[in-house]
């Protein structure tokens, strides 16, 4: 009881402010950028001597100014210091500009001599060593990524790069001497890089790899793996995840039929364990899409796949609950009769508890799955043994529920049932009451059981020595 | 077994093995975790033939479930029969050691590690070491991790040919194709190495650590780094030179931050596995690369070891090394632009006064205290002043205090109220050394401010913080300068001040003894029972409680009496509550 008098009505003063505003108003203020992690401060002044344009010299010394103008653009500028080199860093800019268009509309540049060089010009730029997350708790849902200060260089030479391994010229079996495993797993680890910018051209560059080049896609596949085990298992922390299951994504599309043992491991022992890691409202929409890839392409991975999302299934976190539910229905979709029949049972008593959450968007989100009509078919061929399943929950929630909206949803899923299957209704509406009075009753027997079992441990204390032999 | 108590006793255990096929998790999870009665009541026999192989069998469940097994299993051995049929513990054991979730399995190999001690070295190499092996060579990632941590506890107890297998096997994993279990392997390199003959881990240990420091993976990496403690710390000191300082060099200057990291972060280790000699010539210019280390994050943590790094130097050379290549760092370091550099700076940098002595510290240090006294940064001041201590027994405070003042009332005023609750915890310390004089003369008025703080935490410190002072400077002190103004807020008009009035006394009375408690606390008290709001009353009973014991039976009679009996028939339920209490503790019924 708090019984505030006239006399005590003096607030107490609130003219400081204290630290528990929202990080995202603390946060307002602007953006941060960070280099990568290779720059000792600052050495002497980097000087590149001028080269001409290469539209301007004849045709036939346009490669050799190609290939100069490729080990200019090597040299690296600290982009943390926004004063120094800055004629320098606008020489290169433009150099990468005009290299490329250069790729893009040129014709016979791509000599064999070009293509180490395009790839030590590449690695210099984009391999370094990613810097360390400004804050321990960088929470990507609610943080500003920290940005690549480098990035008006980087940029290019990403576009760069697309371009030449997109061009009509370019001949994997000549890049591939050069675009080996190292390049790739050095790659892979970028995708890490917090500037969403960055990602999206990794992105786009991993994709033209893995299609060009045969003899890394069982690689690449291999490494992700190993990234994504990682992040489960490991560290949690790995911001290209959504990036890389959308290259997957298309990769898995790509199968051949039947499944190599391979890939069937790979769904089970590690796109399914991906759903248990905190931060998986970041990727979850790209990885249900993997998921329902593989169902489409082998429909009886159905069932270890839906037993996975129940042995995995959020227990505290309702957020990711209701994104299970929508993984469950994209799955549910695309099920077939046969293998539904398969895993009713053990799917629908979690249904029975979603439809029960007190959480109300658990509860209409699974309820809304009686919207779906092929579900609803689904539901109707196998009335009789979905309903009792579903009954006792439903009957409880019409009854008990917070939430009218919910009420209302359910009265409708009782009508359908009551439609589809009417006998059966009838018969669990009327053992409804004495079901839960065994159930009751079985709930007091085991309290007992316990009971007992501490007396006996009592005694068992009492004579321990008796039992056991020494 | 059970005879005398008849089937009857049994039957609980029936259910609750039928409960551990129960589908509720919960009660499947309540029923394993009583499995060693389980055990018990079936008697070691059935325990080993039934028992066990249904545990075997049930291994598909929850994770919580099967955690909760694999730590029961760890301490079954009395209740398969002791260490003769411990070996019967190893299936289920070993396919907890595969499954996915990492804190199963490592809790699985935990309870292996801890039976394996139980047994025979006969049982070790016909049931434990192939189970070993089979761990090192299984399908999946998971079961190799697993049998990383298992080669130290069998390898000082096996013949030398299955010495040369586990050998062999660990080199296996150190190469592993997947990085998880390279990682595995690394993080137990160092174990491995102890249990090894000398020779062993001149040939073998070497080259894995050598290979591991230079994996394509820096998480594999910065694993061989604390590696390098151990094994340094097991070779003679001849070979040192060639063969870990290369890598350790190497990795001090690794391209990923991480590595350098973890290369600050264990540096006093390192300094003390290498010795003296290699630490002058190698490690002190390693330590000044890391302090001016592009990462903040390195810096940060080679900060950290400044005073630890200092203190482990060879004593001839110390003061030179520190002077001439320590220092100068550590001043660039003290307007760094990171804070996080700064702070770690400033709580160790107080500690090197006491090597450097006092003539250093006035000349050298002092500077750099009273700067990072002066960091736009909280926590760096708070550093420096919870520190205080080890430069007081060097030069004396004195020193310092024209420029600690400014900065304890910045930090007393502080926006946020953590840092207002860091200053008020160093106030009895910072009283001590500074005397009486000054603190009436200048913190006082802070300490009686906070008392009216808008934060509950910042009052409550508040109130502690005056019974250290009065522990520290005498009850005479108390009733001059502290006792009125805490009773002056009796009459305050905001409540939660008159309560403050009351939560003082609380905290006051004993350290002030019966006089002041009775003549000046006990009348304030007693008139704030009339009170117009609730929780003044209730505390004032509360109060009473507190400070009885310290009045005299008369005072407690005569005065304490009827005003809790007035209280025990106040409207508020919660009054009489309290009221009552008081009655009944201090025995005035």
């Amino acid at each position: 009881i708090l019984a505030m008098s006239s006399a005590a009505t003096t607030p107490p003063s609130v003219d400081k402010v204290d630290g528990f505003s929202r990080k995202s108003v603390r946060k307002a203020k602007q953006k941060r950028s960070q280099s990568s992690s290779q720059f000792r401060s600052q050495g002497k002044p980097i000087e590149l001597t001028p080269l001409p344009l290469l539209k301007d010299v004849p045709a036939q010394e346009q490669p050799d100014l190609f290939l100069k103008k490729l080990q200019q653009c090597c040299t690296v500028f600290d982009f943390m210091d926004t004063l120094s080199d800055l004629k320098m860093k606008e020489y290169k800019r433009s150099t990468l500009n005009e290299l490329v268009d250069y790729v893009t509309v040129s014709r016979g540049y791509l000599t064999e001599q070009a293509y180490p060089e395009v790839v030590k010009m590449v690695s210099y730029n984009i391999f370094r060593t990613l810097p360390p997350s400004d804050s321990n708790e960088f929470d990507p849902e609610e943080d500003e990524p920290t940005l690549e200060a480098s990035w008006p260089h980087l940029q290019l030479v990403y576009e760069f790069f697309i371009r030449f391994l997109e061009s009509q010229e370019f001949q994997p079996s000549i890049a591939k001497k050069y675009i080996d495993q190292k390049f790739v797993l050095q790659l892979l680890e970028l995708f890490d890089s917090e500037d969403p910018r960055e990602r999206d051209y990794l992105k786009t560059v991993l994709h033209r790899i893995y299609g060009k080049f045969l003899g890394l896609r069982a690689f690449i596949r291999k490494q992700i793996n190993n990234i994504f085990l990682r992040f489960v298992y490991e560290t949690e922390h790995f911001n290209g995840v959504a990036e890389l299951l959308e290259i997957l994504g298309s990769i898995i599309n790509g199968f051949a039929l039947p499944l190599k043992a391979e890939h069937k491991q790979f769904l089970v022992k590690v796109l399914i364990p991906l759903h248990t890691v905190r931060s998986l409202s970041l990727f979850h929409a790209q990885l249900a899409y993997c998921i329902v890839q593989f169902l489409e392409k082998d429909p009886t991975l159905t069932e270890p796949v839906i037993r996975g999302l129940l042995k995995f299934w959020p227990k505290t976190c309702s957020q990711k609950e209701v994104m299970f539910l929508g993984e469950l229905e994209e799955i549910l979709d695309v099920i077939e009769p046969t293998q539904f029949v398969k895993i009713q049972e053990p799917l629908f008593k979690q249904i029975s508890k979603c439809v029960s959450s007190p959480h109300f968007q658990v509860a209409e989100r699974a309820l809304y799955y009686w919207n779906n009509e092929y579900i609803m078919s689904l539901i109707e061929e196998n009335s009789n043994v979905i309903l009792p399943i579903m009954f006792a929950s439903l009957y409880r929630i019409s009854k008990e529920h917070w939430n009218p909206a919910i009420v209302a949803l359910v009265y409708n899923v009782l009508k359908a049932f009551m439609e589809m299957n009417s006998t059966l209704f009838d018969e669990l509406t009327a053992t409804y009451k004495s079901d839960r009075q065994r159930e009751k009753k079985k709930e007091k027997e085991r309290e007992e059981l316990w009971k007992k079992l501490e007396d006996l441990e009592l005694k068992r204390g009492l004579r321990s020595d008796a039992i056991i032999p020494t | 077994m059970a005879g005398a108590d008849g089937d009857d006793s049994l039957y609980p255990i029936a259910v609750l093995i039928d409960e551990l096929r129960n589908e509720d998790v919960q009660l499947r999870l309540n029923s394993i975790k009583k499995l060693s009665t389980i055990a018990l009541a079936l008697g070691v026999e059935r325990t080993r033939t039934e028992l066990l192989p249904f545990l075997t069998d049930t291994i598909y469940d929850e994770d919580e479930v099967l955690l909760a097994l694999a730590e029961q299993l760890g301490n079954f051995t009395m209740l398969v029969g002791g260490p003769e049929y411990v070996h019967c513990l190893l299936p289920p054991l070993e396919s907890l050691a595969t499954v996915e979730e990492t804190v199963v399995r490592d809790k699985a190999v935990e309870s292996l590690r801890k039976i394996s001690h139980e047994h025979s070295p006969v049982d070790l190499e016909v049931h434990f070491e192939p189970l070993v092996k089979r761990l090192a060579s299984g399908d999946w990632f998971t079961s190799r991790t697993s049998a990383c941590g298992l080669f130290s506890v069998c390898y000082p107890r096996v013949s030398s040919t299955v010495k040369a297998e586990i050998r062999q096997h660990f080199r296996n994993l150190c190469s592993d194709d997947t990085p998880m279990v390279r990682r595995a392997a690394a993080s137990k390199l160092g174990e491995f190495a102890k249990v090894l003959e000398l020779e062993y881990v001149k040939s073998d240990i070497i080259s894995l650590f050598t290979a591991l420091a230079s994996d394509e993976q820096d998480s594999v990496r910065l694993l061989a780094v604390e590696a390098c403690v151990s094994i340094a710390t097991l070779l003679p000191q001849e070979d040192l030179e060639t063969l870990v300082m290369p890598t350790l060099r190497q990795a001090a200057e690794d391209k990923s931050w991480r590595v350098r990291y973890m290369v600050a972060d264990k540096f006093s280790e390192l300094q003390k596995a290498v010795g003296p000699e290699i630490t002058k010539n190698d490690l002190v210019p390693a330590f000044q690369n890391l302090l001016k280390d592009c990462e903040a994050e390195v810096r940060a943590a080679a900060a950290n070891k400044v005073k630890e790094f200092c203190e482990n130097l060879p004593e001839d050379s110390r003061e030179t090394i520190i002077m001439t290549h320590i220092l100068p760092c550590v001043k660039e370091l003290v307007s760094d632009t990171n804070q996080h550099v700064k702070s770690a700076l400033a709580s160790v940098i107080m500690g090197l006064s006491t090597i450097l002595g006092k003539d250093n510290t006035i000349e050298h240090l002092l500077p750099l205290f009273l700067a990072q006294l002066k960091d736009e940064c909280p926590e760096v001041r708070l550093n420096i002043i919870s520190n205080l201590d080890c430069v007081n027994e060097v030069i004396g405070i004195r020193q310092l205090s024209q420029s600690l003042l400014p900065a304890i009332v910045e930090l007393a005023e502080d926006a946020k109220w953590r840092v207002r609750l860091a200053i008020i915890e160093y106030m009895p310390l910072l009283a001590g050394q500074l005397g009486v004089e000054f603190f009436d003369e200048k913190l006082n008025s802070l300490c009686m401010a906070w008392l009216v703080d808008h934060v509950y935490a910042i009052r409550e410190a508040a109130t502690c913080n005056l019974t250290k002072l009065v522990e520290k400077f005498g009850a005479e002190w108390a009733q001059n300068t502290i006792v009125p103004k805490v009773l002056g807020m009796a009459n305050d008009p905001n409540y939660l001040h008159r309560m403050t009035t009351l939560f003082c006394i609380n905290a006051l009375s004993e350290a002030c003894g019966q006089e002041i408690t009775t003549k000046h606390m006990l009348p304030v008290v007693l008139k704030m029972s009339n009170d117009q709001v609730a929780n003044v009353r209730f505390n004032v009973a509360k109060s009473l409680q507190k400070i009885g014991p310290v009045l005299d039976s008369n005072c407690l009679q005569t005065e304490v009496k009827p005003v809790l009996e007035k209280l025990a028939a106040d409207q508020d339920i919660d009054v009489k509550y309290f009221a009552q209490e008081a009655i009944s503790v201090l025995a005035l019924a």
